[in-house]
Parts: C-alpha cells; structure tokens; sequence
C-alpha cells in the first residue's frame, strides 16, 4: 500500500504491515484524545518511523494516488486535536 | 486498497479526496488546471523566497547579538578589573538574555533552512509528477480504449492532485512559521529599541526598569558562576561575599 507522510513523501509499505501500522495509528488517536502531549510525541514519532523504516520511498515519477496519508510530521497536539474536532489543516 | 485503517491516518486522506472528488474529470480538469499548476509552482518559488528572507533577517539579528555577548563580555571584565562588581552583574545578565536569545535565533535560522530545503524538493517532486502525467496522458491514450484510458488517466490524475495538495499543505505551513518567526524577530528588536542589550556606558544611574526586568529574566545562579568564573580567571583573589544563596 501507497502511504503518504504529509509534506515529505510517499513510501510503498508491504500489505504485511497493515494492522501494525493501524495499532500505531489507534496509540497516536488515543493520546490525542487523552490530550497527552507525551504520549502523542512518542506515538506519533513512532508512527513516523514505522513508515519511513519499512516502506520504500516512491519514486517522483510514480502516479499512483496514496491508501493512507498521514498529517505532516510538525503536527502539533492542537493542531491534532482539531484534525479530530474542527476543520484541521485541510477545510471540509 | 488498504480498507480502513487507522483515524488519524485517514482524516487528511479524506480530505484531501473530497477536494479532488470536485473534479469531475480529473484528466480533463488537469489539462484545464495546468494553469493552475504552474500558478502553484509559482508561488511555491514565492513561498521559498519569503522563507529566504526571513532567514536573513534573523541571521542579521543573530549577527547583532553575537558582536553584543562579546561586548558585554569585555564591559564585565573591565567593570570586574576595576573593582566594579555591580556593575559587572548587570553587564553579564544582560550577556546572559542576549545569549539565550541568540540560541533560540540560530534554532530559527536552521528550522527556516530546513523548511527551504524541504519546500525546493516538493517543488520538484510536483514538477516531475506534472511532467510524468503529461507523458502518460500521450501514452495510455495511444494504446488504450477510450473506456481504460479514462480510468487510467483519471487514476494517475489524482495522484498528481494529491501531490498538488501536499506542496499547497507544506507550504502554507512554512509560512504560518516564517510568520511566527518574524512575530519573534519583531519582539526582539523592541528588546533591542529599550536598550536592553545596549553596551553599559549609557547606565549611569544603576537600577532601572530595565535592570530590574532583566534581574527576573536571567538566571541569577548562573549569573553568580559566570562572576565567579571571571573574578578566579582575573585573579582578583578573595570568593564574592554575596554568594550564600549559591554555594550551598
């Protein structure tokens, strides 16, 4: 599957990674719910290096659309949490 | 496709989709948007000068600050030399603020270079995507029914959408910072108008509102070890009596 880091790239991550990348994905959710600043720095880094650590880059000449786009690693915890509750970065 | 992952993942996803699903034919509406592309790629060029700018800016400022530490410096070993004690205190707390300040302008200075950098490479990565599309466009439509061509182009349209989109993201988010930047640079040269970090031969009556200020802002113990330092380097013999707070 095509993921894509917001604002760094896309990288192509074996299916096999699927539900790993998914619990990762629910950790960083559950902290910005928790409103931990903590555990949203670590799961979210966490997140971060999973992708970047088993996918491979896509190549800039690739079209492919992306599965998966995660928001931009300088995302802050405000921010975050109005990802979940307002507009966030991109208008509805 | 991947199903449902994760929410925080597929937020921006979604997003992002919407503002493509717009586009009624995505392979038609990039023909018609390629104006609109090289209007992005344009202010993508606007965008990394003005982060450029500001760079400099707070590079001049770093400069500023860096000549003052050493001034202020000298002011303290002179005011030390000549048995000037207070008057040392005050030059090294004011070496102390504009040394902080300086560190956070150098932080600045490399994260607005790294924001350079990143936002040149988005640049052009969205040009090769554009001209990749062109080429496919030529190519599947060649070989291609009418019926899978569309799916095809369509298909490799949005992924150039999408890249279109994260260059829009990256770089509204390195100007909001490039604005907070100049917010601080600003801040700092109001520091720098009340004299805060002015050379001490304009001091004369002792403790003002700056002084007073300034004994708030900076760390006193550090202050204390910096004097310390300086009287043992200047051989000025006897430990400061003042110092009980600092040496337990």
């Amino acid at each position: 599957m095509i993921v894509r880091i917001s604002t760094e790239g896309q990288y192509d991550l074996p299916e096999r990674f699927h539900a790993e990348l998914n619990e990762l994905d629910n950790r960083v959710v559950a902290a910005v719910e928790a409103d931990s600043e903590d555990d949203y720095r670590e799961s979210f880094a966490a997140l971060l290096d999973f992708v970047r650590s088993n996918g491979t880059p896509v190549e800039d000449t690739d079209l492919r659309g992306s599965d998966l786009i995660i928001p931009p690693p300088d995302l802050t915890l405000a921010e975050a949490e109005q990802e979940f509750t307002g507009d966030g970065l991109l208008p509805d | 496709m991947a199903g449902t992952s994760g929410r925080f993942t597929t937020i921006i996803k979604a997003k992002i989709s919407k503002l493509l699903d717009r586009a009624e034919d995505p392979g038609e509406t990039l023909d018609y948007s390629y104006q609109k592309q090289l209007e992005l790629l344009q202010n993508v060029k606007k965008g990394i000068a003005e982060v450029v700018t500001s760079k400099k800016r707070l590079q001049m400022q770093a400069d500023k600050l860096e000549q003052q530490v050493v001034k202020l410096d000298t002011q303290a070993r002179q005011a030390l030399s000549a048995g000037k004690e207070d008057l040392a205190r005050v030059a090294l707390e004011r070496k102390q603020l504009a040394q902080t300040e300086l560190q956070s302008l150098d932080g600045q200075v490399k994260e607005l270079e790294a924001e350079q950098q990143r936002l040149i490479e988005s640049e052009q990565k969205l040009r090769t995507k554009i001209e990749s599309f062109r080429t496919k466009k030529e190519v599947v439509k060649a070989q291609y029914s009418a019926a899978e061509a569309r799916v095809q182009i369509s298909e490799a349209a949005t992924g150039v959408g999408e890249e279109m989109a994260d260059v829009g993201l990256a770089m509204q988010r390195a100007l909001d910072k490039t604005e907070d930047m100049k917010a601080r640079a600003n801040a700092v040269e109001e520091l720098e108008a009340a004299g805060t970090f002015e050379d001490l031969t304009a001091l004369g009556s002792g403790q003002d509102d700056i002084d007073r200020q300034l004994h708030e802002l900076t760390s006193q113990s550090q202050v204390d070890d910096e004097l310390a330092r300086m009287k043992a380097e200047l051989g000025s013999g006897s430990a400061p009596g003042e110092l009980e707070e600092g040496t337990s």
